[in-house]
């Protein structure tokens, strides 16, 4: 007589083993849909799956230096419209992240009957600045909270321009996240799952795509030191000097009169003079279109220069008036041009990028992982199986119908939460399956144990895992304390190593416990007295 | 069938001989670390660059080597790898800071293509990614129009290229794939070639994030086995929680031990492992315990050192299964598991050998010893000391005794 209490065991026991079996599988229809269904369900991490994994600094100093550069320029401009004399504004030159917010402009040749005048100017119009008085000069530096909202918008900003970068590349599944959780935080995180070749993706994120437009000072010159000579040695405040493509050098302006960050749109287009050369073209914006217009109307036949990164591309005489859209040219191929246009299309990144890490595993090495980790696995599962079954005999069938149980609500769990699987997690699955076993061979030994010392069959199951629970509880509990110690503490792959074994322990608790024992408790309700245990 | 029924092993007897054998491993292990200058600490920690590279045929390794110690400041090393089937090789170069680091990585790349390169402008297959792979086919001789039927062609090629481990030989090989008539063939070597070598994977790691990596790691464990101590000895008592720490800490201090004595680099992969055997022998350790702890309420007389005998005799038909399992597996792990998991599979099989025989020798001598320095300290019960102390006299016991009396 099988009790109404025991039925109801075993349907909950039928509910979680159907549920599980829908987590990991879905409903389908035929196998091929089962596989489908399999792969969309369990989340392989990249040291699996294959994909790339790349850590980036964002050199937030470079943002501070060119919004300097940009409140330079429209300093001049208003100071000109108000009528305060100026001789040079110019700013410093932090190096690192930690200095980006000690960037600072220093106004000099201002009289000092016009400094109430300049004061006004900037509390009005410039409210991000503090200026304070410095001997004769003035300077200009950013406030705190200012400064703070500059490198979160920088970061914002470069994760919107990576994350557009990537989806014109027709990336799914990627993903650019912020690496810690500070607000000052500057280093990102960018995942491209099932990515076999990274190159032209990092080549891509890497190009920061800095396009500047320059008025040109002299040159180009055989090298740095041929610039300097033509100057007398000595390099103009509102002067740099930049490389070219193939080691020479230009002198040009210090502030660009366009950026790549005034660019609404960009294409890549056939040369109309050459057909085997590609180029890109681009539209300004509004108010760039304005500044570009004035320059170069006031600057007919002297020379601009292009950078791109940095680096001079293209030199030449203005021809005439340009407003609101060019050509560039002297790129190279098609990739390039195409490359470019996306790049300027995505928006220049605000700042520099350096790779702090990168770890890409090819697809093959991914499927050369699983497979040995799954041949081993199956060969410690067949030899589990089998010992438990000739030490156990019947109630080896209980521990391999738990362990089975075990393993499938992992998985599944793993499904329902979204959780991926990595390298570290099979560590954690390893550690479950001998937990697993660990807590069946306790139960079974003490149950042995209760037989020898005469108790009868129900007795001695009853006590056995009666007194192996507490074993069990305290040895899971350690584990799970301790897990959620490294989940807290660890690093990404020690954090995928504790979800899977919480999540096995927390399986295991009900199939050792629970499962097995409705299953002892079945095989003896048939019998009036039960006298032997298959065990 | 039963292996162990009713054993009576001494275990305890042989404390000394084990004792000191596990004080010798740890200082042979820690000796080998001190004059090696440190545990050998792969690229996650150390920061560096790693390339992993399949080649079609045995690469010339002399050549590649000297041939980017040229191009590369700074050391380079270049490692076969063994039992992969096909020639492997290991390229890596030293910490340098990350902007240095990353042209090294690109310059390895860039001399290896110098070296076996051949493409003649055309697309690698064995590098190329199924997108590249799209557009230079799109629109050639026998290629169909159709977006997804091209896209089921160059997938079928990739799963072709995945099942061949990286690496096609040929390009005649592809006639095989789904797809691939003789005319498509005919497209795809008109407009690709299969390059002699493939990157298995890249991993370049700056030195922030390799300090930070090995901080976090040392951290997280340091932790975690403070939150067991703390566990156990709430459950127990702080002597067992200690105790038990001790164990799994001697566990972790001979792997790393026989790490640095068999030349194996510490990885990411390998700190799981040893989280993983922290888990093992914490459980084990546990179970001993837990024994112990049952006995004592149940037993009226009998010394300690008898008491913590039998119960690690009436769990060793356990231990004994359990370990063994858990170590077969293990095993087929190492044997069976591959190159990538070598060394965290190295690290299991040591450390449940390590990890089972702390429990008892370890772990369990901790727990004597504990007892008869308590019993020494008191002066009336200095008598007794050889004699059992028992617990149904609370009373005189320390003060620790008479929690387990009272919970249980």
């Amino acid at each position: 007589m099988i009790s109404q209490n025991l039925k109801y065991k075993a349907l909950i026991i039928l509910a979680v083993t159907l549920a599980c079996v829908y987590g990991i599988i879905g409903l389908p229809t035929s196998v091929d849909q089962i596989k489908e269904n399999f792969a969309n369900n369990i989340h392989l991490g990249l040291d699996l799956k294959g994909g790339s994994h790349l850590v980036m600094q964002i050199q937030v100093q470079d943002a501070f230096k060119s919004e300097a550069d940009t409140v330079i320029q429209r300093l001049r401009g208003d100071m000109t419209a108000k009528r305060i004399a100026v001789g040079d504004i110019v700013r410093n030159d932090p190096a690192t992240i930690a200095e980006a917010a000690s960037i600072a402009i220093t106004i000099s040749g201002v009289p000092p009957t016009q400094g109430g005048d300049l004061r006004q100017l900037i509390t009005e119009s410039y409210g991000v600045w503090n200026m304070v008085s410095a001997g004769a000069d003035f300077k200009l530096t950013m406030k705190p909270t200012d400064a703070l909202a500059m490198l979160r918008d920088t970061r914002t900003q470069t994760m919107n321009t990576i994350e557009k970068k990537i989806n014109g590349l027709g990336l799914a599944e990627s993903s650019v996240q912020q690496r810690g959780g500070t607000n000052s935080e500057t280093e990102i995180l960018v995942q491209l799952p099932g990515v076999e070749d990274p190159a032209r993706i990092k080549q891509i994120l890497k190009t920061a795509a800095k396009l500047e437009f320059f008025e040109v000072q002299g040159g180009p010159f055989g090298s740095r030191e041929e610039a300097l000579t033509s100057k007398n040695g000595v390099l103009g405040f509102g002067s740099q000097i930049k490389p070219g493509k193939t080691g020479e050098v230009y002198i040009v302006a210090r502030t660009p009169v366009v950026t790549g960050r005034d660019i609404r749109n960009s294409q890549p287009q056939v040369s109309a003079t050459n057909r085997t050369l590609w180029e890109t073209t681009f539209v300004l914006s509004q108010d760039a279109a304005k500044r570009f217009g004035d320059f170069t109307g006031t600057h007919i036949n002297q020379p601009m220069a292009i950078a791109l990164d940095d680096q001079i591309i293209m030199s030449a005489n203005i021809q005439s008036k340009i407003t609101d859209s060019g050509v560039i040219n002297n790129i190279g191929d098609q990739q390039a041009a195409s490359d470019l246009a996306l790049n300027l299309r995505a928006g220049s990144l605000p700042a520099g990028l350096v790779y702090l890490e990168e770890r890409t595993v090819g697809p093959s090495l991914g499927a050369d992982s699983i497979r040995s980790g799954m041949y081993a696995g199956l060969a410690g599962l067949i030899a589990v199986i089998f010992v438990m079954l000739v030490y156990y005999k019947g109630a080896g069938v209980n521990a391999v119908v738990a362990l089975i149980l075990n393993a499938l609500i992992l998985i599944a769990a793993l499904s329902y939460f979204g959780a991926v699987l990595t390298l570290p997690g099979i560590a954690g699955v390893i550690l479950t399956i001998g937990m697993a076993v660990d807590s069946n061979v306790l139960i079974f030994e003490r149950i042995r144990e209760e037989l020898h010392a005469g108790k009868g069959v129900a007795a001695a199951i009853d006590n056995g895992f009666g007194k192996a629970l507490l074993t069990i509880i305290d040895t899971h509990l350690t584990t799970i304390v301790s897990c959620a110690l490294l989940f807290l503490f660890g690093t990404t792959q020690v954090k995928g190593f504790a979800v899977t074994l919480v999540i096995g322990l927390i399986a295991n608790l009900f199939t050792a416990i629970f499962v097995s024992r409705v299953m002892f408790e079945w095989g003896l309700s048939g019998k009036q007295r039960p006298e032997t245990l298959s065990i | 069938m039963e292996l162990f029924r009713d054993t009576h092993f001494d275990f305890l007897k042989w404390k000394w001989p084990f004792i000191g054998a596990s004080l010798l491993l740890t200082a042979v292990g820690m000796a080998s670390w001190a004059m090696k200058g440190g545990l050998s600490y792969g690229i996650d920690f150390k920061g560096g660059a790693e390339m992993r590279v399949r080649f079609q045929a045995e690469p010339p390794v002399d050549k590649i080597r000297t041939e980017l110690a040229q191009k590369i400041k700074g050391e380079i090393s270049v490692q076969p790898i063994t039992g992969t089937g096909s020639p492997e090789l290991l390229i890596g170069t030293e910490l340098t800071n990350e902007t240095e680091l990353n042209a090294n990585r690109d310059l390895i790349e860039t001399s290896l293509r110098g070296m076996f390169g051949g493409t003649e402008g055309k697309v690698d297959l064995n590098n190329t990614s199924s997108e590249d792979l799209a557009n230079t086919l799109r629109g050639r001789a026998g290629i169909p129009v159709a977006e997804d039927e091209i896209q089921k062609l160059v997938n079928g090629i990739r799963d072709f290229r995945i099942a061949k481990g990286g690496i096609i030989a040929s390009l005649d090989d592809l006639s095989g794939v789904p797809g691939v008539s003789a005319e498509v063939l005919g497209s795809i070597k008109e407009a690709g070639v299969v390059g002699k070598f493939a990157i298995l994977s890249t991993d370049v790691v700056g030195p922030k994030i390799g300090a930070e990596l090995k901080q976090k790691a040392v951290y997280a464990t340091l932790y975690s086995l403070a939150a067991m101590l703390i566990y156990i000895a709430f459950r127990f008592e702080w002597i067992y929680g200690l105790a038990a720490v001790i164990a799994v800490f001697h566990d972790t201090l001979i792997t790393l031990g026989l790490f640095s004595l068999t030349n194996r680099e510490i990885s990411l992969t390998v700190v799981a492992a040893l989280l993983t055997l922290v888990g093992y022998s914490m459980n084990d350790t546990i179970v001993v315990f837990d024994r112990i702890r049952e006995n004592m309420k149940t037993r009226r007389a009998g010394s300690m050192t008898d008491l913590i005998n039998d119960s690690i005799n009436q769990t060793l038909s356990r231990t004994i299964l359990t370990s063994g399992l858990t170590f077969l597996t293990a095993l087929a792990l190492w044997l069976f598991g591959g190159d990538v998991l070598e060394g965290f599979s190295f690290a299991l099989v040591v450390g449940i050998c390590v990890g089972t025989y702390s429990s008892i020798f370890v772990a369990s001598p901790i727990l004597v010893f504990w007892q008869d320095f308590v019993a020494s300290k008191k002066p009336a019960a200095a008598a007794a000391a050889a004699r059992p102390v028992s617990i149904e006299k609370p009373v005189e016991q320390a003060t620790s005794k008479k929690k387990v009396v009272r919970r249980y």
